[in-house]
């Protein structure tokens, strides 16, 4: 299986932490299953760059944290976002999407 | 709105810190658990799970570091951190915190120190004196070259035209006799025009300050300010001191004013103890009445310039009033003019003499903290080098390069923080100390050299050092983010003897603190052989057998002829003590800070030059004055008690007024006419110095003082006995002819002659003392240097003993490395010590700048101290196990 680093596109975890977050409150296991699973296995998180990234956003005041129980019953902090994170996230999604079509133009181009 | 709201929670993460790093470490626990779970549900063993999930995590240490950078106010963080942490390395390594403070501390306080003198002493000298940057001195000219002082009239009429200036002050030292129990003790004063605290801006703290008409009117307005040190010693700080009496040279003058504490007058030097008008001039000049006698020179004063108007222009329109003078009034101000100088120039008080001390002062401590800032680079750098482990092992840690550039950052700072501190206190405690340089004054005078601490000096030093400091902090930083850290790690102990690239800066260090050292050794060695020189010439007469007293009967009140009789008797008197072997006196004793009578002179047989004035000093002495002091006649007779006002005129010439008026002849029984008296020359005496030993031999003559009596005079002995016991005997016979008269403490002429020198001796000592803190200094650096040298080529000198070298052979290549670089930078400091000594010539007294003594000596403590510092490591290298060092 091919693992890509998503954050080999810098500056393109936050905005997958803040999508992964967008329906809901998830612990830090959870939000890395998210972005693993919606992108079909093709992004995996790792740990050590997850929290780091967790904690800029907290501070940055996109998202909030909690302390919880998980699913089967473990304290774990649950994170979620903000109405600026919110506001980050769609603003984060316009910029992606237009970079990308420029990519994709300068690519498919003769 | 959010910018401030991640402020506060980053501000707050800092505060929370430990709590932070708990709830973090707990979050990944709840992360690896999860993960372990997940294992087990797909079916490993727990312990394999648990191994598992924390693979998949990653380092949980670095995660967590990564996370703490990002998440809080990091450099603040961070800061405190370093802050504790370069604190923790400072205490680990004592001997090398202690010895870089020391070093920077020395550095700081001197340097802080010596400019505050510099700036007190010369450019600001009087507390609470406002504007001084436009106030300058003023100062007659004679044809251009010799300066003097300026005549009333002439002062007034500067004031009343010139437009430049704001105002004109007359500030004349004077002094007087005030009795304290049966000692006559000396008070120092100053004959000041009206205006004189108006134009200072000083307010007087009780009562006031002159009005205009006090100024004005001869003797007619016995008024005084008095200071608030006189106030508080001599009236116990008497409240209603204002309208009552001090008696003072025979008429009681009322106190109309307290001067302020802070306020010591405008006389660099001394410090002064009441003020008069100038309407009081004759009161307190023993030489006569002169506020209406334009040829009678006795001003000084200063004036403030408009705000915007230069020097230059102010002294163009001074001079151009002065030749306006010079045409109104050519009997008395022919060639005369005006020149006006910064105050660090002033010519009539001290600053004049203290400016070329204070400036080697200032270039030598300059280079102690020059020297100061070389040791402590050198110790940094010697200790990056052991360091560069621990550096690539945080590296390799996960420590990112720029943290650990400001970790060293961090560290520099904290030390030369500590170091300003120490600085700051060491100036603060000395900044008075210039005064303990100084001898022992007149008693009840108090010597004043104001030291502030100047918070632009400091500023200065410190930045000094915190720059010097923060660069070689940084040099390990910026050396470790080159490291590559699998070579780094492996064992330090390999390099050669002298070595590598950075051993050279090192070397270039030692090098600067060398030569400097050189430089300062050579200048105190210099300027010790000249005042041993001068202490032990002769001034001409003797000194340690003459005793010298005075007893002060123009402050007394006495008029001329009263005075006259009181001091014949006093001399017959003093004669018939026992122990007595002659008894003289003199209008004003040798080398005291009165300058002897100054007169236009003229001579039969000599023709002067267009230009020329003829002019001579001379000295009103009495018969005996000669053998007194043991000056030797040439020729012709001495003065005897017969040369009185009923004797023709005669006079005393010395050997270069001979020399220079009747060359080849004989100039016994030839005439000389001063002040329209023509005198008959009834002898030669050898020169004599008069006021300074540095002083070249001048046209001089003595006349007798009974056909030139003054109310005042020096009372000389010869004797046997010491200077304890003739005052007792002279305070007994004083008191048996008046009883409300008392002498001054009786000194040796020698403590008289010594006091004139005090410039060379402040000199000398400044130098010794911050020279010896050089060399102190440049040995701690080459020890430094040695020693790191020799820990570093451990292993080059396991192998040369392993190779059979001997410990001779091993000390030798050690201690001749060291000299090698001690003899390197005293060609580079013989070099610069040969130019810069030359700019010291004025404080030597017959010693060439190029000295070889001097310098030899300077040679020899350098190399000795040199060989001192390398021989501990040298004997250390030959402690190594040759078998241990190879296996490093």
């Amino acid at each position: 299986m091919a693992k890509e680093k998503p954050d080999l596109v810098y500056g393109t975890l936050d905005m997958l932490i803040l999508k992964a977050l967008q329906h809901g409150a998830r612990h830090g296991l959870a939000i890395s299953d998210r972005i693993q699973q919606m992108s079909q296995d093709i992004l995996r998180v790792e740990q050590g760059s997850l929290y780091p990234a967790l904690y800029r956003l907290e501070a940055q005041g996109w998202i909030k944290a909690e302390w919880g129980v998980s699913e089967n019953n473990r304290r774990a902090r649950y994170y979620e976002l903000t109405t600026a994170g919110r506001k980050q996230l769609v603003a984060e999604k316009d910029h992606w999407s237009r970079i990308t079509r420029g990519i994709n133009l300068v690519l498919s181009g003769g | 709105m959010l910018r401030l709201r991640a402020w506060f929670f980053r501000l707050l993460g800092l505060f929370q810190k430990n709590k932070r790093d708990v709830e973090m470490t707990e979050e990944m626990q709840a992360h690896v658990d999860l993960l372990t779970e997940r294992n087990i549900a797909a079916g490993m063993l727990p312990h394999e799970a648990r191994n598992a999930a924390l693979r998949q995590f990653g380092g949980v240490e670095q995660v967590k570091e990564v996370a703490r950078e990002q998440r809080v106010w990091r450099w603040a963080d961070e800061l405190f951190q370093d802050i504790r942490y370069g604190a923790r390395m400072l205490r680990r390594t004592p001997g090398f915190s202690i010895l870089a403070i020391l070093c920077l501390t020395l550095g700081i306080g001197t340097n802080a120190a010596a400019l505050s003198w510099i700036e007190g002493i010369l450019i600001r000298p009087y507390p609470l004196v406002a504007h001084q940057d436009r106030m300058v001195a003023l100062s007659g000219t004679v044809r251009g070259a010799e300066r003097g002082e300026l005549s009333y009239p002439d002062f007034l009429d500067f004031e009343k035209n010139s437009t430049l200036f704001e105002s004109f002050i007359v500030d004349k030292i004077t002094g007087t006799t005030l009795s304290a129990g049966d000692r006559a003790e000396r008070s120092v004063g100053g004959i000041v025009s009206a205006n004189y605290f108006d134009a200072l801006g000083v307010q007087p703290i009780l009562g006031r300050g002159f009005r205009p008409e006090e100024g004005t009117g001869r003797n007619a307005h016995p008024v005084t300010v008095i200071s608030y040190m006189t106030w508080k010693n001599r009236y116990k700080g008497d409240p209603d001191i204002i309208g009552k009496t001090q008696f003072m040279n025979g008429v009681q003058h009322t106190i109309i004013g307290v001067a302020p504490e802070q306020f010591h007058g405008t006389f660099v030097g001394y410090s002064f103890n009441f003020w008069v008008p100038t309407s009081m001039q004759e009161t307190f000049d023993n030489t006569g009445y002169k506020l209406e006698d334009r040829g009678a020179r006795w001003v000084e004063g200063y004036a403030f310039l408009k705000p915007g108007i230069t020097r230059q222009q102010g002294q163009a329109e001074l001079s151009a009033i002065a030749k306006r003078l010079e045409n109104d009034f050519p009997e008395t101000n022919r060639g005369h003019g005006i020149e006006i100088f910064p105050l660090w120039k002033t010519p009539f008080n001290a600053a004049s003499d203290m400016s070329p001390t204070l400036a080697i002062t200032m270039a030598v401590v300059f280079f102690v903290l020059l020297i100061a800032c070389a040791n402590v680079s050198n110790l940094l750098l010697a200790r990056s080098l052991l360091r560069r482990h621990e550096m690539t092992m945080r590296l390799a840690l996960g420590a990112g390069r720029c943290r650990l550039i400001k970790q060293l950052f961090t560290e520099g700072f904290l030390l030369s923080l500590i170091a300003s501190l120490g600085g700051i206190a060491v100036a603060y405690w000395s900044r008075n100390a210039l005064v303990l340089a100084f001898p022992p004054s007149v008693p009840g005078i108090t010597i004043d050299y104001p030291g502030q601490l100047d918070w632009r000096v400091l500023l200065l030093s410190v930045a000094i050092c915190v720059g010097s400091t923060m660069l070689f902090a940084l040099m390990p930083a910026i050396q470790s983010s080159h490291v590559n850290l699998s070579g780094a790690l492996k064992s330090e102990g390999a390099g050669v003897v002298g070595g590598s690239g950075r051993s050279r800066l090192r070397s270039a260090l030692v090098l600067v603190q060398v030569s400097l050292s050189f430089v300062l050794l050579a200048g105190t060695g210099l300027l010790l052989q000249s005042l041993q020189r001068m202490q032990n010439a002769s001034p001409g007469f003797s000194t340690n057998n003459v005793i010298m007293s005075v007893v002060d009967l123009f402050s007394a009140g006495y008029k001329l002829d009263r005075a006259k009789i009181f001091h014949t008797q006093l001399l017959d008197r003093v004669r018939a003590l026992p122990g007595v072997e002659s008894a003289a006196l003199a209008r004003v004793a040798p080398f005291s800070y009165n300058p002897p009578s100054s007169a236009p002179i003229e001579i039969d047989s000599y023709q002067p030059a267009p230009d020329e004035q003829p002019n001579a000093d001379y000295l009103q002495v009495s018969e005996d004055y000669l053998s007194t002091l043991g000056i030797r006649l040439v020729a012709g007779r001495e003065f005897t008690k017969n040369d009185d006002e009923n004797s023709p005129p005669v006079a005393i010439i010395n050997e270069t007024m001979a020399a220079k008026y009747w060359p080849g002849k004989n100039p016994i029984g030839q005439r000389l006419k001063v002040k329209d008296k023509w005198m008959q020359i009834v002898g030669v005496a050898k020169n004599v110095k008069i006021e300074t030993k540095l002083e070249p031999p001048r046209s001089f003559f003595y006349v007798p003082v009974r056909q030139n009596f003054f109310v005042g005079n020096a009372l000389l002995i010869r004797t046997r006995e010491t200077p304890g016991a003739i005052t007792n005997a002279l305070a007994r016979e004083v008191h048996a002819l008046d009883p409300t008269l008392a002498p001054y403490a009786a000194d040796r002429l020698q403590e008289q002659v010594d006091g004139r020198g005090y410039t060379q001796r402040l000199a000398a000592t400044l130098l010794a003392i911050f020279g010896g803190m050089a060399l102190f200094l440049a040995a701690i650096g080459l020890y430094g240097v040695m020693s790191y040298s020799v820990s570093q080529s451990t292993r080059e000198l396991g192998v040369r003993m392993a190779l059979g070298a001997t410990v001779r052979d091993l000390l030798r290549l050690v201690l001749s490395r060291g000299l090698r670089l001690t003899i390197a930078g005293v060609v580079i400091g013989l070099a610069a010590a040969l130019l810069l000594t030359r700019l010291m010539g004025n404080l030597l007294y017959k010693v060439s700048p190029r000295d070889p003594i001097a310098f030899g000596a300077a040679l020899i403590i350098l190399i000795a101290v040199a060989l001192a510092a390398c021989f501990f490591p040298a004997r250390r290298a030959t402690r190594i196990d040759p078998v241990r060092a190879l296996r490093i």
